[in-house]
């Protein structure tokens, strides 16, 4: 499949996930433009988890449509595959590689070399070791490069995890409530660094935080019982009568 | 140079390991050979044997710790790859036998001609050959390895389940192997073995020389593993145990890289296999009896996962013990080393070596301006 069906990055159409009978995801279609950030909210059991391990190939859809760059079947693919394509995700809990240091955290996420045999005789290179150091200093964990992950703090883990990410270099960027458990001045922080990733790149944000989300400042899409409830700017769908009684009046 | 080189492949440990390997393989037969029987540290041709015994444990040890320590692959089937590798030894040890067997028969051996079998089975053919049972021993475990690590690893079978299956593979090849119609000596399995490539296994100098090649298999497994776990894919088997999803979704094909490691560890026990058996003199179902896999396992986790060198001092350090324990009091050794497991896992949970390296860390931790001390940064 190689004609583009659609201008969009990713492209969900009427995906239906149902685990024993519960529809994790009903007919859940909506739509990622080039370069969009997005940020997706919902209360619990909405399907915010259920739509990003559908994306990632962790889940099969039972049926749907589920284009990437308007050509890639993602309901054929693995997540590995998947991953090489260009879709990075961010767990909800900060997962790195805790025995690993953090510079080397970054050099597995690098892009690049991902078979067996090249790994196993792979160098790291000049060109490899800059982008580290460029991607270590733009999620500020230059001066925690050579400790292992697991002594950093819990915010500095998020980070780290997204600055793997980054080292993927993918076009669209799925991250899982990257301000959970962080300080104020953290959540602060990483607003600005996630709107900084969107120039060039398209992010989809899950997050319950809402003042987070206010001052990430884009096109909101409320999930709710597996479908979209409503769409449009944080305040157009804090008003919509269907998403304060579900999930906002609260 | 060389040295640094060399320092910064092995670590602390690895080097000294190497050497304390280096003087074993000057010293031991010195000391069997030269050294007059009366001397005080004259020793034993069967003390020589005890010893190339415990160095191919080593090896096994070493293989499990690849998969164990490196990946997180529990294997209690490990001692199904080394029994098939000495398997594929013992084979051509019976083919070598010849006209020297009880029943003189030029081609099968005994025990086929005892079961009243016309000719050899096909799997027997080119054994007589050297290099092809020596090709065995690698392939014969590898090719088991590939199949079950593709079907188990394909199917994401992890954890305990995983641990369940090899368990479970390596107690059907022991009824498999006990079988005499699987053609393999059944119950007693391969002995009466005489001679390797010309040389008499009874003879002494045969025993230092398989000694010696015991050490020199030990020293290149090592490094093998080494070579592995310092690559880049060493890494990425790391980060497979540590965190297998995020693995995943950052574009490694998981299964993949268990497979390799999970074959080449599979072969490494092959080898290991291979050089027990003439040392030993037989080779029969009993070496597939999951307690074995289970006591190796035990090996790696008192020296200490993922070290390398802990799988070799748990190698070599349990099976002495086990010798001292069940000579002097045989039946307090499956005591001993119940007591032993359970001791390391709630004491010591990265066994020898890893108290060892807690130790070091705690005295730099101690000096005002260690390494250890250096407060935690927190970002504003």
């Amino acid at each position: 499949m190689n004609t583009e069906l659609t201008s969009a990055v990713l492209y969900l159409d009427d995906v239906s996930v149902s685990f024993d009978g519960f529809k994790a995801l009903n007919a859940l279609s909506f739509v990622v433009k080039h370069g969009e950030m997005r940020a997706i909210i919902g209360p619990n059991g909405a399907g915010k988890t259920t739509m990003m391990d559908v994306i990632t190939g962790k889940t099969r859809p039972d049926v749907g449509t589920l284009l990437f760059d308007g050509s890639h079947d993602l309901t054929k693919l693995d997540e590995a595959s998947i991953a090489q394509l260009g879709i990075g995700r961010k767990f909800q809990r900060p997962t790195v590689f805790e025995s690993h240091t953090v510079r080397d955290n970054i050099l597995l996420s690098l892009s690049g070399v991902r078979s067996v045999f090249t790994t196993l005789f792979s160098v790291t290179t000049k060109d490899e070791r800059e982008r580290i150091e460029r991607l270590l200093e733009r999620v500020k964990l230059s001066d925690a490069a050579d400790r292992l992950a697991a002594e950093l703090s819990h915010g500095q883990k998020q980070w780290l995890e997204i600055g793997m990410l980054l080292a993927q270099d993918p076009s669209l960027l799925l991250v899982d409530e990257p301000v959970a458990g962080m300080t104020d001045a953290e959540t602060v922080q990483t607003a600005t660094l996630l709107r900084e990733i969107a120039k060039d790149h398209s992010v989809v944000v899950v997050e319950h935080d809402m003042s987070f989300v206010r001052d990430l400042d884009v096109m909101v899409t409320v999930l709710h019982e597996g479908s979209v409830l409503a769409e449009g700017s944080l305040d157009r769908v804090s008003a919509d009568e269907r998403v304060i009684d579900v999930y906002l009046g609260r | 140079m060389i040295t640094k080189r060399l320092f910064e492949f092995t670590g602390l440990p690895g080097l000294l390991m190497l050497l304390a390997l280096l003087v074993l393989a000057v010293y031991v037969p010195y000391a069997n050979l030269v050294l007059e029987k009366g001397s005080a540290f004259h020793l034993d041709t069967s003390a020589v044997v005890l010893l190339g015994k415990y160095l191919c444990f080593a090896i096994l040890a070493l293989s499990i710790d690849l998969v164990w320590g490196y990946c997180g692959i529990l294997s209690l089937g490990h001692g199904a790859f080394f029994a098939l590798g000495g398997y594929a030894m013992g084979m051509h040890l019976m083919r070598e036998i010849g006209t020297r067997g009880v029943y003189g028969d030029p081609i099968l051996p005994d025990f086929m001609v005892f079961l009243n079998w016309e000719e050899l089975p096909w799997f027997w053919y080119g054994f007589d050959q050297f290099w092809f049972a020596m090709v065995m021993v690698v392939l014969a475990p590898g090719s088991l390895a590939f199949v079950f690590g593709a079907l188990a690893f394909r199917s994401r079978v992890t954890g305990v389940y995983l641990s369940i299956i090899t368990q479970a593979l390596t107690f059907a090849l022991m009824l498999a192997f006990f079988r005499n119609e699987m053609g393999f000596g059944g119950n007693n399995g391969l002995t009466d073995f005489k001679d390797v490539l010309g040389f008499d296994l009874q003879a002494q100098s045969t025993r230092i020389g398989l000694y010696l090649l015991s050490i020199l298999a030990l020293i290149a497994a090592y490094v093998v593993c080494r070579l592995i776990v310092l690559s880049r894919l060493g890494k990425v088997l790391i980060a497979v145990r540590d965190a297998e999803s995020r693995t995943r979704f950052i574009g490694y094909r998981v299964e993949h890289y268990k497979l390799f490691v999970w074959t080449v560890s599979a072969m490494m026990a092959g080898v290991a296999g291979a050089l027990y058996v003439p040392q030993v003199g037989i080779i029969n179902p009993g070496e597939f009896a999951p307690a074995n896999s289970i006591e190796a396992v035990i090996w790696v986790a008192v020296g200490g996962r993922g070290t390398l060198v802990g799988a070799v001092i748990g190698g070599i350090g349990v099976n002495m013990g086990k010798s001292y324990f069940t000579g002097a009091i045989p039946e307090l050794w499956l005591f001993a080393l119940g007591g032993l497991f359970v001791f390391v896992t709630l004491f010591l949970p990265k066994g020898i070596l890893g108290l060892l390296s807690n130790l070091k860390r705690k005295r730099a931790a101690s000096e005002p301006d260690g390494p250890g001390t250096e407060p935690v940064k927190e970002r504003a």
